[in-house]
């Protein structure tokens, strides 16, 4: 070498942590906004709010999409988008209510549960992965072959889980709460915590950031890109299985009615938890936090007797505040 | 009669004068060829005169009166209009829709339909293209038809001159001579033509005069285009300031005992090369020279399976490769730095070390449990290997200079360790002082073993760094020797013209 390219090391700028620290921040401002819709909880309806029922309440409401919200981003970060997470449910919590699926016990029901949801997650993933169809269309025409199919086989009515499988209702009553910990929280923490683990510290984990943020660089990097793009809409169809499970424990039966507007929910929470809808980044505990916000907010509005329609244009404000509060915090780091 | 005067014009990018002192003069009615090497200034050029540039001094004159085009609108305003490669039409309009395109007939918000189908039809028909249909979507025309709908809108802003940049890359042979029979239509009419093209029977079939530009500057203008022996013509072009030095290359026929890593054998991708054989023993740098279009880039990305042959084969080391598989590629000891860096090679929101251990992930893996610490080490240890600046490997990978990211990719692969290394274009957009750099890291890999195949537009980057060269002229091998046998005049000729 010729000529000697000296360029002292800048000053350590800690840019790594200043990184961290930025995506903290986006999380505590959720902490935030939680904390406030509390307070305003707690103002408005102080012995209803406060109860451990309500708390209990909240968690539980929030379980159930919470667990989708953890197999939708995945499918985030990834690149993709899974539209097709509510009918899934539906269709989940009617095939494993049918008579003949009851008539296998409780575990013919938990199985037909996931099997349909990873069955649902494979024929999308599929679709988008091998036949190179955008992943809003594909997952568009299983949300409504889904949902259709669930009304076909329901014939429109609801299926209640039958006298022998009661054991997985009670699943849903107090008497089966862990440390006063309802276990559908508990299916919750552990998919959380689970997903968190995948996505920060695996391998898997690596390929879902590397194939959302530059696909042509993780193909050319030797990653199978469509295989990975299959694994994520079959994870999010198990997550959708999972979901479907705890929806018949809570309310002992199954109906093509279920899951309705899940992807929406989903998707808003794992917006407003940072992730970027592009793919490539993206956080999972912004996710959960997403959903826990969403949640309180239906609480409060019901408690306070608002009707939905306002706790509606209420979350579409709250997705709009977050994005554009998002945008300039990104701003601010790329010019900085 | 002088349309069009440029003179004594200067461009400065951060790091590089683009244009030093160019000279250009074109007269009315003539096709006049711009004649250069890659690098030499000739697209600075054309967006100078586009519009999209303002150079930082000289002037620009025409009809003898000075100009300045702060914007592509103005330059149109004056008379002139440029055919990019990459045509700028939008493929959803019609053809109508598409020659009108910001400058409808229209009034009171209303577009006038049945007026501008007309006027179309009408030019197209000047163009000799009235076969055309006027109403059809312009993404369901072939390239030549783009090309003529691209010409029409030039016309339909009562163009005086058409600059056109390598116009025939995108057309087969009778398609070339139907422009040609178009050009002859436009400077029969007093319409003035800067044609571009590497191809020397075209510019002595179609062309008028030509300048030659060589590192920025005009090194010989008004040239006869048909006369001009081509000697002359290659030798103006060629001794090119080279400003960084190559290291220390092997002396020939010291790899000869080496074993052969890969064996490409009669490689085959219709429309982009063919029969394509050539072997890289282990230590050995072999390099593809050829001009943009010729099928070099297209060549390593078969080799590498993002790409399925037509026919032919891929040996690597004493496996057949299967075709078309990348994943198999990279699991035998295949890397590819790829030719557009940020948009095949980095994930640009994530940080250095990421980028770096993005092929080897599973090796810091136990049951998929990623090792975050050894990575990092792993990691730290080959970007400081490779020198790279700043050291700090937690910083996002977008930040670092281009010589810097392509050392990001280097040491991607360095830490998977390869066995082959395809490098396309690896000194594209990395200033002067980090080539020589980056040369040297290229050397040094190769001297531990690797073996390398290296593309790059840069004759001279080529001929300085690589052991053994392929010509390639139009998706054919048409010469193979040692590279120090070789010289720039003698790979122009080649590739201009078969000889």
């Amino acid at each position: 070498m010729t000529e000697q390219v000296v360029v002292a090391d800048p000053p350590p700028t800690r840019r790594g942590f200043s990184m961290r620290r930025m995506k903290d921040v986006q999380n505590l401002g959720l902490v935030a906004v939680l904390v406030l819709l509390a307070i305003a909880g707690t103002v408005t309806k102080p012995d209803q709010f406060l109860s451990t029922d309500n708390l209990i309440l909240v968690l539980t409401l929030a379980s159930i999409v919470g667990v989708i919200t953890v197999g939708m981003t995945f499918v985030i970060i990834g690149g993709g988008i899974d539209l097709s997470v509510g009918a899934v449910v539906a269709l989940s919590t009617v095939w494993a209510t049918t008579k003949a699926t009851q008539s296998y016990g409780i575990g013919g029901i938990i199985f037909c549960a996931l099997a349909v949801g990873v069955g649902c997650g494979l024929v999308s993933g599929l679709l988008i992965a091998y036949g190179k169809l955008v992943a809003f269309i594909a997952t568009i025409a299983m949300l409504a072959s889904a949902r259709g199919l669930a009304i076909q086989l329901s014939q429109g009515k609801t299926q209640v889980v039958n006298f022998q499988n009661q054991g997985l209702v009670d699943l849903g009553y107090k008497k089966s709460y862990i440390l006063g910990i309802p276990p559908l929280v508990i299916i919750f923490v552990i998919v959380a915590i689970l997903g968190w683990i995948v996505l920060n510290r695996t391998t898997f984990g690596r390929r879902t950031f590397a194939i959302g943020g530059n696909p042509e660089a993780a193909r050319l990097a030797g990653i199978d890109v469509k295989r990975h793009t299959l694994s994520l809409y079959v994870l999010s169809g198990l997550c959708c299985g999972i979901a479907s499970v705890m929806l018949v424990i809570l309310t002992s039966s199954g109906t093509s009615a279920n899951g309705n507007l899940y992807e929406l929910d989903a998707i808003a929470a794992v917006i407003i938890g940072g992730t970027l809808l592009s793919g490539g980044r993206g956080s999972l505990v912004g996710s959960v936090l997403g959903v826990l916000v969403f949640t309180l907010i239906s609480v409060l509005f019901t408690l306070n007797n608002l009707p939905t329609a306002v706790q509606q244009i209420a979350k579409g404000a709250i997705i709009v505040v977050a994005v554009l509060v998002q945008r300039r915090a990104s701003n601010e780091r790329t010019s900085s | 009669m002088t349309l069009l005067t440029m003179a004594e014009i200067v461009k400065v990018f951060p790091g590089v004068r683009a244009l030093d002192g160019v000279d250009l003069s074109v007269e009315a009615g003539e096709v006049h060829c711009l004649l250069g090497q890659n690098g030499a200034g000739k697209s600075t050029l054309i967006k100078v005169l586009a519009g999209a540039h303002q150079p930082d001094e000289g002037v620009i004159e025409i009809d003898g009166e000075p100009v300045s085009f702060p914007n592509p609108v103005s330059a149109t305003k004056r008379g002139i209009a440029t055919i990019y490669q990459e045509l700028d039409l939008v493929d959803g309009l019609s053809v109508t829709e598409n020659i009108f395109l910001g400058h409808e007939k229209s009034s009171g918000g209303f577009v006038h339909r049945r007026e501008m189908q007309a006027e179309a039809r009408k030019l197209l028909e000047q163009l000799g293209h009235a076969e055309i249909p006027v109403g059809r979507e312009v993404w369901r025309l072939s390239a030549a038809g783009k090309q003529i709908v691209s010409m029409a809108r030039a016309l339909s802003h009562d163009a005086r001159l058409i600059v056109m940049d390598e116009p025939s890359a995108v057309l087969a042979a009778d398609e070339v001579a139907n422009l040609f029979r178009v050009i002859r239509g436009l400077t029969g009419r007093g319409v003035a033509v800067l044609y571009i093209s590497h191809r020397l029977e075209e510019i002595r079939e179609i062309g008028d005069r030509v300048t030659v530009l060589k590192d920025g500057r005009t090194v010989a203008t008004g040239l006869p285009a048909k006369t001009t022996a081509t000697v002359d013509l290659v030798s103006s072009m060629t001794g090119r300031r080279v400003e960084f030095a190559f290291p220390e290359r092997p002396d020939a026929g010291s790899h000869d005992g080496e074993p052969e890593v890969l064996v490409v054998d009669g490689l085959t991708l219709d429309g982009s090369f063919s029969d394509v054989s050539f072997s890289v023993r282990a230590g050995e740098i072999v390099g593809l020279a050829g001009l943009v279009g010729s099928g070099r880039s297209e060549i390593l990305e078969t080799v590498y399976g993002a790409r399925r042959p037509t026919a032919g084969q891929v040996r690597f080391g004493d496996k057949l490769m299967r075709a078309g598989s990348v994943t198999a590629s990279v699991r035998e000891g295949m890397g590819l730095a790829p030719e557009e860096r940020k948009s095949q090679a980095l994930l640009l929101h994530d940080s250095v070390a990421r980028n770096v251990s993005l092929a080897s992930l599973r090796r810091f893996a136990k049951f998929g449990w990623m090792n975050r610490t050894r990575e990092l080490a792993q990691a730290q240890e080959k970007t400081d290997a490779l020198e790279l600046r700043p050291s700090d490997i937690s910083r996002t990978v977008s930040k670092l200079s281009g010589g810097n990211q392509q050392k990001a990719v280097l040491a991607r692969w360095l830490l998977r360790g390869c066995k082959l290394l395809l490098l396309d274009e690896p000194t594209r957009g990395v200033d002067v002082g980090a080539r020589a750099e980056l040369y040297a890291v290229i050397r040094e890999l190769a001297d531990s073993g690797v073996a390398v195949v290296l593309v790059s537009s840069e004759v001279p980057e080529v001929l300085g760094l690589a052991d053994r060269v392929l010509v390639l002229r139009e998706g054919r091998v048409v010469f193979e020797a040692d590279a120090r046998e070789l010289d720039e005049h003698r790979v122009l000729d080649l590739v201009m013209e078969a000889v």
